[in-house]
C-alpha cells in the first residue's frame, strides 16, 4: 500500500457509501459486535474496576518501559528464546528474512499479526522469494484478495459470505455458489492443515509479553498459532515494545478484558504461553520500535501505546462502521488507528484523525482507559499547526477566524450570505460547497438574531418604559 | 549504536517520568456464583460439552458410545490405556495428524470461561490438543475456580515451557460473523467434570 497513491478517508468513504444495502449491513454486523461486547461486560460486576486497574498497569509499563524491556529480554534468553531488536520496519523485515535464510526456508506460515502489515512483511518477503501463508481465516481471504485486512480482529468483515465463495471458488476450486458458512471454513482448514504439516517456520504475533517471566502469550480462536508454531522448527514472534505487562499475574486482567471487549467472548479459545522453545527447536522474538519510541516521548498521545488492539473502538465507531476499514489506508484502521498512524507518517495520515465525529464512543468502551477522541482532537490541532492539513481548509478556517473575530465583517458577511442564499441559491448549493455534500442548506431567515435582539430589546424597553 | 542500545536509550528519553504504581489485583475477583454451574453452563455458551464423571470407568464408557473406537485415540491418562494409545509422546509431532480424538487431564478449570489450564508435562506433546479433530479434558471438580485471578494465583511461578487455557473447541466467525466450529484445531471439546 504504501507506494500506492493513498485516498483519502473522506474520498474512500464516499465510494464506500455508494452501496447503501451493503453499507448498512456492514454498520448492523459491526454494531452486533458491540452489542456483544456490552452483554459480556455487563456480566462482569467488578467491569470498571478492571478497566482501571488495567490502565493502571499499562501506565506503569510506560513508566518503566526502558526497565521491562530489559528484563524481559534477560529472562526470555534464560529461557533460551532468542531476541532480536529491529529500530524500524525495515530492519524488522531485515532480521526476520535472515532467520529463514539461515535455516533455509522458503515457505512459511504465519497467523494474526498487525505489526507484520504495518511493517508489510509480506511483500518484503515476496520480493526475497519467500512465500508466506496467512493462516487465519479471515487473513488469509484477504490475502487471496489481495486486500489488507479491514480489521485488526475480524479481517474480512467488509466481506459478504458470496464474496468468500466467489474467492474459495477461484483458488482453492470450491463449488462456485456455495455459500455456506460451515463448508467454505471446511475447505480452508483442509487446504492450510496441509500448510502447516508443511511448513519448517510459523511466524506468530504478540497479545501479552511479560517482563518478570520472559514469556509472551499469544491469544487465537481459531488454533492456528499454535497449529504453526508447534509444527515448525523454528517460531518467529513479532511484537511492538508496548506488549510488554510487568508480571504473570497480570495476565488475568488483561485476559478477562480482552475477548470480552473484542468481540464478546469471555476469553479465546486459546490463550497460549510461550517460554521455551522445544527441545532443539528455536523461538525468535524480534522486538520493534518503528516509531513508539517516538510516540512514547509525546506527552498527549503515548496513551495510545496502552493499546490491546481489542478492536472495540471500531465496532462502536459511528464513522469506522459506515466507512470500512480499507478507508482508514492504515494496518490499524478506526479510532486506535487514527491516533497512531500520524505517528508514524503526519502528512500521509493527516485526514484520519479528522475521521471522527469525537463522539466519545471509542473512549467509553476501551479496556485500558485511552483518551481515544481527546487525541484525536489533539492531532487536529497538531497536524493544523504543522502545516499537514489541505490548503483550502486552511484558507476556510484563517477566513473565518477573521469574520469571528471582527463584528462588523462578521454583520456584513451574515447579510450578503443570507442576500446570496436568497437570490442566489445555485451559489450555495453546488458541487463545490462541501457542506452541501448530503445536506440541504437551511431556509434563510428573515434577520440575523443580532438584528432581531436589537429591535426586540429595543421594544421590551419600550414596554418597560410605558 | 546498536539497534537496542539505540531504542532502549530513545525509551529512556521518551517515557513519562514519575511514579506510576502497580495497583493492587487483591481487589478483583471476589465474584460470588456456584463454580460448578457457571463453568458448565459457560462451556455449554460456546460450543463444549461438559460431562459429569464418577471415575475412569465412566469416561471409558462414554468415549466407546461417543467416538470411533477405529481410529486413532490418544492420551497422556494411563487409566485410559484400554481404549486409547499411550506411546506417542516422543513421535514426530507430524505424525499425531492422523489422530481422532486426543484425551489429556488439565490443572485446574476457571468457571467464567470454563478454560483450563494445560501446561507440557501434561500434554504428551504441544501440538496434541490441537492438531487432533476432536478433543476431551479430564478436570476434578475440586479443581473448578471462580475467575482468571484464582487461576493466576494458583498458576503463581510455576515451570513450564509451554501453557494455555483452552477455553471450547476451535471456532471461526470470520465469514460474515457466522460462528463455524472446527476451524484449525479441534472440531469439539468435551470437559469431563470428575468428581
Amino acid at each position: 500500500m504504501s507506494s500506492k497513491k493513498i485516498i483519502e478517508h473522506s474520498e474512500a468513504a464516499t465510494r464506500f457509501n455508494k452501496d447503501v444495502e451493503r453499507v448498512n449491513w456492514h454498520d448492523e454486523t459491526l454494531w452486533f459486535v458491540r452489542e456483544k461486547r456490552d452483554k459480556s461486560a455487563n456480566q462482569i460486576q467488578d467491569w470498571e474496576l478492571l478497566r482501571e486497574t488495567a490502565s493502571q498497569i499499562k501506565n506503569n509499563v510506560l513508566a518503566n518501559m526502558h526497565d521491562y524491556l530489559s528484563d524481559f529480554e534477560a529472562n526470555a534468553q534464560k529461557n533460551g528464546i532468542i531476541v532480536h531488536w529491529a529500530a524500524d520496519a525495515k530492519e524488522h523485515n531485515e532480521i526476520v528474512h535472515s532467520i529463514l535464510q539461515k535455516h533455509d526456508v522458503k515457505q512459511m506460515v504465519k497467523s494474526k499479526s498487525m505489526l507484520t502489515e504495518e511493517c508489510h512483511l509480506n511483500d518484503y518477503l515476496a520480493d526475497k522469494g519467500i512465500e508466506v501463508i496467512d493462516s487465519d481465516l479471515g487473513e488469509y481471504i484477504v490475502q487471496l484478495r489481495k486486500e489488507p485486512p479491514s480489521h485488526i480482529v475480524l479481517p474480512a468483515i467488509h466481506l459478504k459470505k458470496e464474496d468468500v465463495s466467489e474467492t474459495f471458488h477461484e483458488h482453492l476450486g470450491t463449488e462456485k455458489g456455495n455459500f455456506d458458512p460451515q463448508y467454505l471454513t471446511e475447505s480452508a482448514r483442509r487446504q492450510l492443515r496441509d500448510t502447516f504439516l508443511t511448513r519448517k517456520a510459523a511466524l506468530t504475533g504478540v497479545n501479552f509479553a511479560i517482563a518478570e517471566t520472559g514469556e509472551f502469550v499469544v491469544c487465537t480462536n481459531e488454533g492456528n498459532a499454535d497449529m504453526g508454531a508447534h509444527l515448525a522448527d523454528v517460531h518467529i514472534a513479532c511484537m511492538g515494545f508496548e506488549k510488554l505487562i510487568p508480571k504473570r499475574e497480570h495476565l488475568g486482567v488483561f485476559l478477562r478484558l480482552l475477548a470480552r471487549s473484542a468481540t464478546g467472548q469471555p476469553i479465546t479459545t486459546f490463550s497460549s504461553h510461550f517460554k521455551k522453545p522445544r527441545d532443539g527447536k528455536e523461538i525468535h522474538v524480534v522486538i520493534v520500535d518503528n516509531g513508539r519510541s517516538t510516540q512514547l516521548g509525546r506527552p498527549d498521545f503515548r496513551n495510545s501505546l496502552k493499546c490491546i488492539r481489542c478492536g472495540a473502538c471500531m465496532n462502536t465507531c459511528p464513522v469506522y462502521r459506515r466507512s470500512g476499514g480499507h478507508s482508514y489506508h492504515n494496518a490499524v484502521a478506526g479510532p486506535i488507528g487514527s491516533i497512531l498512524a500520524p505517528n508514524l507518517d503526519m502528512s500521509k495520515n493527516a485526514d484520519l484523525p479528522f475521521a471522527s465525529t469525537l463522539c466519545g464512543s471509542c473512549t467509553n468502551v476501551c479496556p485500558v482507559k485511552i483518551d481515544i477522541h481527546d487525541q484525536l482532537y489533539k492531532w487536529r490541532q497538531v497536524l493544523v499547526k504543522e502545516g499537514h492539513t489541505p490548503t483550502s481548509k486552511t484558507i476556510a478556517m484563517k477566513t473565518m477566524a477573521t469574520v469571528l473575530a471582527n463584528p462588523t465583517v462578521f454583520n456584513l458577511a451574515g447579510k450578503s450570505g443570507r442576500f446570496v442564499m436568497k437570490n442566489m441559491p445555485g451559489l450555495v448549493n453546488n458541487k463545490m460547497n462541501k457542506w452541501y455534500d448530503q445536506r440541504e442548506m437551511p431556509e434563510v431567515p428573515e434577520e440575523s438574531f443580532r438584528e432581531w435582539y436589537k429591535k426586540n430589546s429595543r421594544e421590551s424597553k419600550a414596554k418597560k418604559d410605558e | 549504536m546498536s539497534s537496542k542500545a539505540e531504542i532502549l536509550q530513545k525509551i529512556k528519553n521518551s517515557q513519562p517520568s514519575g511514579l506510576a504504581e502497580l495497583p493492587n489485583l487483591k481487589v478483583l475477583g471476589s465474584e460470588q456464583f456456584d463454580v460448578l454451574e457457571m463453568y458448565k453452563t459457560v462451556l455449554r455458551n460456546i460450543g463444549g460439552n461438559p460431562k459429569e464423571v464418577a471415575d475412569y470407568n465412566e469416561v471409558i464408557a462414554y468415549i466407546k458410545s461417543n467416538y470411533p473406537l477405529e481410529k486413532r485415540i490418544i492420551t497422556t491418562v494411563p487409566e485410559l490405556s484400554e481404549i486409547a494409545v499411550l506411546d506417542w509422546t516422543n513421535d514426530d509431532p507430524h505424525s499425531l495428524q492422523n489422530v481422532e480424538l486426543t484425551i489429556i487431564k488439565a490443572h485446574f478449570g476457571v468457571a467464567e470461561n470454563s478454560a483450563l489450564w494445560v501446561t507440557d508435562d501434561i500434554l504428551g506433546q504441544r501440538v496434541a490438543p490441537f492438531i487432533t479433530q476432536y478433543l476431551a479434558i479430564i478436570v476434578n471438580k475440586k479443581d473448578l475456580i471462580p475467575t482468571m485471578h484464582q487461576a493466576y494465583d494458583r498458576i503463581g511461578n510455576q515451570e513450564y515451557g509451554f501453557g494455555t487455557f483452552i477455553a471450547g473447541p476451535s471456532k471461526t466467525a470470520d465469514i460474515e460473523q457466522s460462528l463455524v466450529l472446527g476451524a484449525h484445531g479441534a472440531r469439539g471439546l468435551v470437559v469431563f467434570l470428575m468428581d
